[in-house]
């Protein structure tokens, strides 16, 4: 920068530094609630520092469950999350790569009609078409299955037009020696389009798992039964509000749980979480 | 932009369509059709029979002033988290960018609550300020302020704006970083040897620089307002108390939720969906300038 | 035998526009052809076609004794050279000299020893381990063509693969391409738009315009008996003077027998020479520019003090003072004359 003096060096420190303090407070409070006893945390003497109940808490939280409101393990809501994320995610880019292909590969009929019907879902996000989407899902039986929670998630506007701009910058003379190798459309899409493509995948994955994982409301209206609830949706039950019944130390154990995967996710991936947040805005 | 070279094949691209398009049709066209449809239909209560009574149903919901409290409660919760997320995340932003060598490091510590879930983030800022064991809440009746956020309309306000602004902060300070790294350093060594000073500097010269960024993060904040913080709201307030934080997809879910009226739920779904795409098209209006540019 | 033959044929896109206006070529078998022509003359559509990458609207094209119009590409027996390359940028420079074998169900102890074979001929072998984004251009360059040969294919296609070289490595590829064709011995079609490129590589030479062949021939031919005015001025560097002549003749200009009509003259810069005489055609200039190149010098003057410019080269470096006056003659075997109606030549 231009000045060059001490104060005006060190200020951005400081401010960066209570900036950084004040995003991660939030979850440091949870995570020392995650290691007292209910009766610290409910009393309201619980101090700023870790508890001697790590280990218990946390045992009773994965492997046991609460006593009131939720009845499952978290650890069996942590599979169903992971299976839903995953299944959202990789669902997701397989369709999106595939019609992606699709509309920039090839020449038939309809083509720009298909392109807008996947384009125009962008503005039907599924807040505003909850119920009736609700009703077609249990008319065709799939309430608390894994299919009902993940498939209706799975189409994705966003991610076929990042495939299809990542497509368009793929010069066209690696079509042409694919054609003169003898690979055919298939055999240049699983050999060449999708190794190509793999950064733009592995960005889209981080971002989907993140968007899979953190479903809230339609796992909510889907999953009836226990043993098919989400984390995120099980913590919420957890907490009953105006009522001393809450063991709060379990909920708060149960929001770092829920928070773990998709944080690291973005903290170990951050260069392709970036880039795919960055693409997908595009 | 059209591909010159590309593949023959009559069926195989269908095919290929087929599952995205499918799943569109079934569980977005569909769903979507019903609510317009359903909009404009009124059932008797039991559910026998059914007449189509044109927009009277879109009449009543706007006659009705909780309709209009829950426009009103949007427009505020969108304002103030659209104004705290992004004046702080710019804050931190410029800092950050003073100080290149650090800046990535501060990134890392800035960005991962994007991948907290909004029911989470609720319950975490719920924690904080639950009235009678929450930690800041204690602290503030010791300096002799009463919080309540299960009895005041306010206080529970400022509980899901404070929540939904910590997890868009990350968000924008990515993209604010972004636009300021995207400034050439020239620029603002020039406008420093032309003597001004580094806050002039700031609103002179990076500011104006920073606004396409800072006009497409406004409007991306808002459909996230819209849409993304019904987790927030669900798990912090569930809309409450007495509704003042029910927002207008918040309040589709609950009116539907109790069942009834469906026809005046599916009128609200649409007038969402009118408002989605008024927000869309602004968003590619900026795409397309930008492109320009 | 895998001599190219192509008849008649036409390219019309889909909006009407007729890049290729019958074109009819003999490729014979071995044989190295080089088609030349401004950007949008159609050479790189034409070779697209040969290549199966482009459909052929009308005419025939065969490659041995099998006409191909219907054949997809990888089953025509050729192999191309991109002019970026095109070199698959995930695969190591082994697997893109393998892809297109492997595709085939070439066995793999075959395809081994085939790209080893190809990449001790090109001079990577330090290299097949590697991706194609560390290597050179003059490196991937030589990748491309090791993808090319390992398909022992009955013509090698070339689309202006030395376009994105650097000058210095360009004149070096030119004379390994050259080398590598005559020891192979596999007959060859190559575009460019370099005619010092067409003219050094090809033992047949094709000059296109707009869509159609100008002329076709030794590249010697060409040059010395050029049949069109646009063959004329396309080839050789710098370029042929070319002079529109009307019946009233040129100031300062002087043929010993003129012809009766009016026509375009040519005569190349270094059958110029500087004398006092008068010669079969004698050209006064005042001299507007000189530029010394080393062995040779090229003097711009304009004709008759303020006509067109003539470029004439001289050897050495003896050059005159802008402004002086002096005089260019020629002999009458080097005096090109055309139609101006028909741009045909008439001599």
């Amino acid at each position: 920068m231009v000045e060059r003096r001490r104060l005006l060096d060190f200020l951005p420190h400081l401010i960066l530094i209570i900036g950084v303090a004040i995003v991660a407070f939030p979850v440091y409070v949870a995570f020392i609630a995650s290691t007292w006893d209910a009766a610290t945390i409910s009393n309201g003497s619980m101090p700023l520092r870790p508890g001697p109940h790590f280990a218990e808490n946390y045992y009773r939280t994965i492997f046991v469950g609460t006593s009131s409101s939720t009845r499952e393990p978290v650890g069996t809501m942590m599979l169903n999350s992971l299976i839903m994320a995953l299944t959202i995610a990789i669902g997701k880019i397989a369709i999106s790569l595939i019609s992606a292909f699709a509309v920039v590969y090839f020449r038939f009929p309809f083509r720009m009609t298909a392109f807008w019907i996947i384009f125009v879902t962008l503005m039907l996000p599924v807040e505003v078409r909850i119920f009736p989407t609700y009703k077609i899902v249990a008319d065709l039986n799939m309430l608390d299955t894994f299919a009902g929670l993940t498939i209706p998630l799975i189409a994705s506007a966003t991610a076929t037009l990042l495939f299809r701009q990542f497509f368009m910058t793929v010069p066209d003379e690696l079509v042409e020696a694919s054609k003169i190798d003898g690979a055919g459309p298939m055999k240049f899409f699983v050999d060449t389009l999708v190794p190509l493509s793999i950064t733009s995948i592995a960005a889209m994955f981080v971002i989907q798992f993140i968007y899979g994982w953190n479903q809230y409301l339609w796992p909510l209206l889907i999953t009836t039964k226990d043993n098919m609830q989400t984390i995120v949706i099980a913590i919420k039950k957890m907490i009953v509000t105006q009522d001393a019944l809450t063991e709060w130390q379990l909920a708060m154990a149960t929001a770092i749980l829920a928070m773990l995967p998709p944080v690291l996710v973005v903290v170990v991936m951050q260069k392709l979480f970036v880039k795919g947040l960055v693409e997908t805005e595009k | 932009m059209e591909k010159r070279v590309v593949f023959n094949g009559k069926l195989l691209p269908y095919l290929l369509l087929a599952p995205q398009l499918l799943i569109t049709l079934v569980f977005f066209y569909w769903p979507a059709g019903q609510a317009v449809l359903q909009s404009f239909l009124v059932q008797d209560a039991f559910g026998l029979s059914t007449e189509f009574v044109w927009f009277e149903n879109y009449q009543v919901l706007f006659s009705k002033p909780e309709y209009y409290k829950s426009m009103l409660t949007t427009a505020i919760f969108s304002s103030l988290v659209a104004f705290f997320s992004l004046s702080i995340a710019l804050l931190l932003a410029v800092q950050a960018d003073r100080h290149i060598k650090f800046a990535s490091g501060y990134k890392t510590l800035l960005i991962w609550p994007y991948a907290v879930a909004p029911a989470v983030a609720g319950v975490l800022w719920l924690f904080m300020f639950q009235p009678s064991l929450g930690i800041v809440s204690q602290s503030m009746r010791v300096a002799g302020f009463e919080w309540n956020p299960l009895l005041r309309q306010d206080h529970a306000m400022m509980l899901v704006v404070m929540a939904a602004t910590w997890k868009q902060i990350s968000y924008n300070f990515l993209f604010f970083l972004a636009g300021l790294q995207a400034i050439p350093k020239s620029v603002i060594e020039a406008a420093a040897i032309d003597g001004a000073r580094p806050a002039r500097r700031f609103w002179t010269i990076i500011f104006p620089l920073l606004s396409p960024t800072t006009f497409f993060l406004l409007v991306v904040n808002i459909v996230y307002v819209f849409f993304d913080t019904f987790g927030i709201i669900d798990a912090a307030t569930q809309g409450g108390p007495a509704k003042g934080t029910e927002t207008m997809v918040y309040k589709v879910y609950s009116d539907g939720r109790s069942g009834g009226d469906l026809g005046g739920s599916a009128a609200q779904s649409v007038v969402l969906m009118v408002i989605v795409i008024a927000l869309t098209a602004i968003q590619f209006r900026y795409v397309e300038r930008k492109v320009q540019y | 035998m895998s001599d190219v033959r192509l008849q008649s044929v036409r390219k019309v896109y889909p909006g009407g526009v007729e890049a290729v206006k019958g074109v009819s070529l003999e490729i014979a078998d071995g044989q190295f052809c080089v088609l030349v022509g401004p950007s949008g003359c159609g050479k790189s559509t034409l070779l697209r076609m040969v290549a199966g990458l482009e459909t052929i609207s009308g005419g025939t094209c065969s490659i041995g004794d099998r006409e191909v119009n219907e054949v997809e590409p990888a089953d025509r027996d050729i192999a191309m050279v991109f002019q970026n390359y095109a070199l698959y940028p995930h695969m190591s420079v082994y697997d893109n000299m393998a892809y297109g074998l492997r595709n085939r169900g070439t066995p793999k102890d075959e395809i081994d020893r085939r790209v080893r074979e190809a990449a001790r001929i090109l001079e990577v072998e330090p290299f097949l381990e590697r991706r194609p984004r560390a290597l050179s251009g003059g490196q991937r360059q030589r990748v491309a063509m090791g993808r090319a040969i390992v398909r022992k294919p009955k013509v090698f296609l070339f689309d202006e693969p030395l376009s994105n070289l650097d000058a210095k490595l360009r004149i070096q590829m030119r004379v390994e391409i050259k080398k590598l064709q005559r020891a192979l011995a596999t007959t060859s079609i190559y575009v460019t738009h370099d005619q010092l490129e067409a003219m050094t590589l090809a033992d047949q030479l094709v000059v296109m315009n707009k869509g159609q062949v100008e002329q076709a021939g030794a590249p010697i031919t060409l040059y010395e008996r050029p049949i069109t005015i646009f063959v004329a001025g396309f080839i050789g560097a710098p370029p042929m003077n070319l002079l529109d002549l009307p019946v009233t003749g040129l100031p300062g200009l002087a043929l010993a027998s003129p012809p009766s009509g009016p026509v375009t003259l040519g005569i190349r810069p270094e059958h110029l020479e500087l004398s006092a005489e008068a010669g079969s055609l004698s050209l006064d200039l005042t001299v507007t520019a000189v530029e010394a190149v080393g062995a040779e010098s090229y003097i711009y003057g304009a004709l008759g003090g303020q006509g067109p410019e003539i470029i004439v080269r001289i050897p050495g470096r003896d050059l005159p003072a802008i402004g002086t006056s002096l005089r260019a003659i020629a002999r009458p075997e080097n005096l090109h004359f055309f139609s101006r109606e028909t741009g045909l030549r008439l001599n």
